[in-house]
């Protein structure tokens, strides 16, 4: 395994592109820390974005694993052309030929995408935490360290859609279509989720099945945060617009994009032996 | 000595064409091997086969006696294929190092196989920026990193200058002289009559003969002949059963024999029957006549 993430890290590392993106997605994995300086000093109206609750324990994990996240289309990126540069090298062949076996090779890209995602969780954690440990108003132990399925969702996220990217990469072999398509494939989920709630079912079973789309199973792990900071609740209850938004992360949301995952690792092999290259 | 390689009735398909028909032969250690054949008639799809690169639609194939499996297998094979396929952002020595990853061997012999391979002195300088000649020269180094057993080369060079040509070339013959078995595709016939023991001749994926190289045609040679009165030598020569096919071009006769005979005595007999030759020449078929004549004797 070891051995294979060498392998895997050699032609990363020595990619001066996916150098350079790999690093911007670390340095803005801690700019969110940046958010903190955000202050309006106009007069009367004072803004201090930290002041407001965002970095209270345990709101911060979910809003700063949310936010993070987005962040993701960077990597996606490197793994995509990861990827596909083998292809457009010839490298693939050459691997193989050399006595990589097929499933070592999708072994080594799997195996790099789970060290992103796992060292990705590991930087929000440890950013979020200090950011919590300055600015938070609650520091009690059990407080900090609750809500943290967050993370995990942020964890399986990450994989699941590098997952897919990797799978991608393969399908189509250029890294430039396959970033297209996968742009693509999230306006198709999107419309085929209005088609289905317009013409076919309901609009409540029409969103119970767009969460088993592959993109917006792994979006629909962490829900948007904003509904639940104190500020927007009191606006809220201002207008008269009570909001019982459900931002919990369940089991079967977990269990769907492990599915998709395993599916999207299991046809990239499946694709690779079947190709004569 | 022992096999290395046994391949039992390869078949590929792309569609309807088949590129590879039940194709079967022996590698045996220590020898060089040529497989033979126009463009297109299958070599490079069999050794794809072989390298685990190209799936294969019946037969079988085992390497070292089918001990291991073939990527493990294929850890102690150097091979080429076609074009140098490395990373071009990477230096010589970046690239020798993922490929002893890859062969899971020690990264002492990278300076040893650049050397060999007249690399040494641009081992720091980007694949990207090496000549095609280099980039095939890194691919024999690379191929060369883990000792192998049995190096395979698919046409190594294709597409490089004279000079190039002859580098490969000399290289080639270094690594034969160590004792290595080669397994050489190649559609220049002078390459593989230069350095192989032994050829496997294939057109349109079938066998049409393997075994050493001067057993490929029940040949005993032929005469080119030259004299002042061509049609009396013709005359003459058409009436010896000893001979037979006769073909005359640019002022120069050519007697297939059919049987044994020295030089010596085709010109004692002529000169008996008053004919002078101003050129005798007796000659064994080259590879690449005998190559024609095999693949034409199948049309």
């Amino acid at each position: 395994m070891v051995r294979l993430l060498q392998i895997e890290f050699i032609k990363l590392w020595n990619n001066r592109a996916s150098r350079i993106l790999i690093a911007s997605y670390f340095i803005l994995l801690t700019s969110i820390a940046l958010v903190a300086a955000i202050k309006f000093d106009i007069g009367p109206v004072q803004f201090h974005l930290a002041d407001q609750g965002i970095f209270n324990f345990p709101y911060i994990w979910h809003f700063n694993s949310y936010i993070t996240a987005i962040f993701k289309l960077f990597l996606a990126i490197v793994i995509v052309s990861m990827m596909a540069n083998e292809y457009s090298n010839k490298t693939i062949k050459q691997n193989l030929i050399d006595g990589l076996s097929k499933k070592e090779f999708i072994l080594s890209k799997f195996l790099t995408v789970t060290a992103f995602s796992l060292v990705s969780t590991l930087f929000v954690f440890l950013v979020s935490l200090i950011l919590g440990l300055i600015y938070s108003d609650y520091d009690e132990f059990s407080i900090i360290f609750s809500d943290l399925e967050f993370l995990l969702a942020f964890f399986f996220k990450l994989m699941g859609f590098f997952s897919f990217c990797l799978f991608l990469g393969i399908l189509i072999k250029r890294s430039a279509f396959a970033l297209g398509f996968l742009i693509l494939w999230a306006i198709l989920e999107q419309v085929f989720f209005g088609l289905l709630g317009w013409k076919v079912m309901s609009w409540e079973a029409a969103q119970r099945v767009k969460n088993f789309f592959p993109l917006e199973a792994t979006a629909n792990l962490i829900k948007e945060p904003f509904s639940r900071l104190s500020a927007v609740q009191n606006i809220g209850e201002q207008i008269g617009e009570s909001m019982n938004f459900d931002y919990h992360v369940y089991w079967y949301e977990f269990l769907i994009v492990i599915l998709w995952t395993l599916i999207f690792v299991y046809l990239s092999h499946a694709l690779l032996k079947k190709r004569d290259l | 000595m022992g096999t290395i390689l046994n391949v039992d009735g390869l078949t590929k398909k792309f569609g309807h064409l088949v590129a590879v028909n039940q194709l079967s032969f022996t590698i045996e250690k220590g020898n060089v091997y040529g497989i033979l054949g126009p463009n297109g008639s299958g070599k490079s799809t069999t050794l794809g086969i072989i390298l685990n690169v190209v799936n294969r639609t019946s037969g079988s194939f085992q390497c070292f006696n089918g001990t291991t499996s073939t990527h493990e297998a294929l850890k102690k094979v150097g091979a080429i294929i076609e074009r140098p396929n490395f990373y071009p952002y990477m230096t010589a020595v970046q690239n020798l190092k993922l490929v002893c990853k890859i062969k899971e061997v020690s990264v002492d012999k990278i300076a040893e196989k650049l050397e060999l391979v007249g690399l040494l002195d641009r081992q720091h300088s980007k694949f990207r920026t090496y000549s095609l000649g280099m980039k095939q020269r890194l691919a024999i180094a690379s191929a060369l990193l883990n000792d192998p057993e049995i190096l395979i080369l698919d046409e190594p060079t294709n597409g490089l200058d004279p000079q190039g040509i002859h580098q490969i070339r000399q290289i080639i013959k270094k690594i034969a002289g160590q004792g290595t078995t080669i397994l050489l595709a190649s559609h220049l016939l002078d390459e593989v009559e230069k350095v192989c023991s032994h050829v496997v001749i294939l057109r349109k994926g079938k066998k049409l003969y393997s075994g050493p190289v001067d057993e490929m045609l029940a040949s005993h040679g032929f005469f080119e002949l030259k004299s002042n009165d061509m049609e009396q030598l013709h005359a003459f020569l058409e009436k010896q059963a000893i001979f037979g096919k006769l073909t005359q071009e640019n002022g120069l006769l050519t007697a297939y024999l059919k049987e044994e005979l020295a030089a010596e005595e085709l010109n004692q007999m002529l000169f008996k029957e008053g004919i002078v030759l101003s050129h005798l020449m007796k000659r064994k078929e080259s590879l690449e006549e005998q190559f024609l004549t095999l693949t034409q004797n199948e049309n």
